[in-house]
């Protein structure tokens, strides 16, 4: 079996002298949807920023295509693999085109500004997301749903294969978080590998092909979600006790928590 | 194109056309009036005689360093919001004028009154301030707020530092050294104009390079730096040539106010652009400054320095956006 296109191998991640993952090492199975799940603070987002290329590793490397990440040209890396922050700002009143416009950034130099490749990835990126008839419209206008998916496509019109999403579902209602989540979805099946922090292990149960499930800086376990979910892994890694169940409806793990009265 | 870009367009239009305006009447106005025709004949006559070197001679240098110095001052003004996020975040408030102003007193005091070593004073003590709030302000990259915190805290004690060296200084020093400080621009003829002009070309065609990293940099750094741009050199590059942009101004007139920090703001306004825009705030700042100058000129009962114009205004806009920013929920 051949390497996938992004892994991260020995690595030692750290802000400063905070060390939080020490000799971590983790997969992302091309064409996978895989989703990083773990109690707060345990380093998922940390990993996902290693990946971005966002916080270089103190010790060890994250792999691209054979090739340790940091030494490719930052805008190469950015035509591979995309970034949806935890958090962005956006200029006040910029309208919604020119916001996802400027994802096309690693495809630009100061000689090639803007070209007919760059005009159609912002449509296909606005189409994508449905929000195509809100070019026009200031961000600042948005709801807080529209405007994460406005983000999306931003993302989006980088045209990456590889797309990271940082907790993209935070602070969203539950139609506007399954609604992303189905997007994602698509983007799935459409051929490019999605890497998404979640907060929401049912979430992560149904939409993952692929779970990384960590704890204190360390992967616990990895695998598809039907294989690896049970109630004993909750119980170790979130200190939950619960029931995992077959969900009716995806067929996927489901949790079900058995704290506070329900306790047996 | 989009509605933004052309109003963008037509805001830079008429701003342009202001300026063509007002210098022909700032170059018509004088003990010795002339008409626009005058003017214009003694602009491009051959054999203009007198008008002609009333106008090309006297009065031009001092209506084109004006506009130069302004658009200079107000993309200075615009790099620096920018990077800081804030229309506060302007390099006379954040101490870089402050620290010229200290590097010309210092070599006034010890080397003595030329144009060419107070210019190195006033540029040499701009960079140095500008490192000395950068490296203050820096912990593990670079946050806007920090930075005007920082700057105006070392802008404090320049201020200081420079009433200091007026109290040393003798008192010829020391009235030379309080009439660069004031800031005015009659006293820039065609040979101090013509190298900074230079120079300030040299700065305005890198703003036009780094002007799309500075967009990326809006977008906060994570977003920035997934879309390939190396961030803190980015970073770095904007604060030297804005750094650079003001201190060349400030060597050849003394420290002027307020442009740096209302032109990018005003201009936003007019564009309702997102971001900053570059282009309209250099109008914007050359007509905000040759407007200055000309009140200062010609307005006021006698002539005075237009950086005490610009103060004036300056501190009522500014005052303005303090009422405007504490009312405006976090």
């Amino acid at each position: 079996m051949t390497a996938p296109r992004l892994h991260a191998d020995d690595v030692t991640l750290a802000y400063d002298q905070r060390v939080i993952s020490r000799g971590l090492s983790a997969e992302i199975p091309d064409g996978s949807f895989t989703v990083i799940v773990g109690p707060n603070a345990c380093g998922k987002s940390t990993l996902l920023r290693s990946f971005s290329r966002l916080l270089k590793p103190s010790a060890g490397r994250v792999v691209l295509d054979g090739k340790a990440i940091d030494r490719y040209k930052p805008k190469e890396v950015a035509r591979t693999i995309g970034l949806l922050p935890q958090t962005s700002v956006a200029p006040e009143g910029i309208t919604v085109a020119d916001l996802v416009a400027r994802g096309r950034y690693p495809h630009q130099n100061f000689l090639r500004q803007w070209s007919t490749a760059d005009e159609a990835a912002v449509w296909a990126a606005m189409e994508a997301t449905n929000v195509q008839s809100l070019a026009t419209r200031q961000l600042d206008e948005l709801s807080g749903g529209q405007r994460q998916r406005v983000w999306v496509a931003m993302a989006l019109a980088q045209e990456t294969p590889i797309l990271l999403l940082d907790e993209p579902t935070t602070y969203l209602d539950i139609a506007h978080q399954i609604d992303l989540l189905d997007l994602f979805a698509h983007l799935h099946r459409e051929g490019n590998t999605i890497v998404a922090v979640l907060h929401d292990l049912n979430h992560a149960a149904r939409y993952a092909t692929h779970l990384v499930v960590m704890k204190d800086g360390e992967v616990v376990t990895t695998g598809a979600p039907r294989d690896i979910v049970t109630a004993e892994l909750v119980g170790d890694v979130f200190g939950l006790s619960c029931l995992v169940i077959d969900d009716p409806v995806s067929h996927t793990p489901l949790v079900i928590p058995k704290s506070g009265q329900w306790q047996d | 194109m989009s509605a933004v870009a052309q109003r963008e367009l037509v805001v830079c239009g008429a701003l342009a056309l202001a300026i063509v305006l007002l210098a022909v009447v700032a170059l018509g106005t004088g003990d010795y009036p002339l008409s626009v025709v005058e003017v214009a004949r003694a602009m491009f006559a051959t054999d203009g005689g007198f008008d002609t070197t009333i106008v090309l001679e006297w009065r031009l240098p001092r209506v084109l360093v004006a506009l130069v110095f302004g658009a200079a001052l107000a993309l200075s003004g615009a790099i620096f919001q920018s990077v800081t996020r804030n229309p506060l975040g302007s390099p006379d408030i954040i101490g870089f004028a402050t620290g010229s102003y200290t590097g010309a007193l210092i070599v006034l005091t010890l080397v003595g009154d030329s144009y060419v070593s107070t210019a190195v004073g006033a540029v040499g003590g701009g960079l140095v301030t500008a490192a000395v709030v950068y490296l203050l302000a820096y912990r593990r990259g670079m946050q806007g707020f920090r930075l005007i915190i920082v700057g105006i805290a070392v802008t404090a004690i320049l201020h200081s530092v420079n009433t200091w060296l007026l109290l040393r200084a003798q008192v010829e020093v020391a009235m030379a050294a309080s009439i660069w400080g004031a800031g005015s621009i009659s006293l820039v003829g065609w040979d101090e104009a013509l190298p900074a002009f230079a120079v300030l070309a040299v700065l305005a065609a890198t703003v036009i390079v780094l002007a799309r990293g500075m967009r990326q940099l809006e977008l906060g750094d994570d977003a920035a730096k997934a879309h390939g741009l190396r961030v803190e050199p980015a970073r770095l590059a904007l604060l030297v040539v804005g750094v650079a942009l003001i201190a060349v101004v400030t060597a050849s007139s003394g420290p002027i106010a307020f442009v740096a920090l209302a032109a990018p703001q005003i201009a936003t306004r007019l564009t309702k652009s997102a971001g900053l825009p570059l282009v309209a705030s250099a109008l914007t700042g050359a007509f905000l400054l040759l407007a200055a100058d000309f009140v200062a000129q010609h307005l006021l009962p006698s002539a005075v320095p237009v950086g005490m114009v610009t103060v004036v205004i300056g501190g009522l806009y500014l005052i303005g956006l303090l009422i405007g920013q504490a009312r405006k929920p976090l």
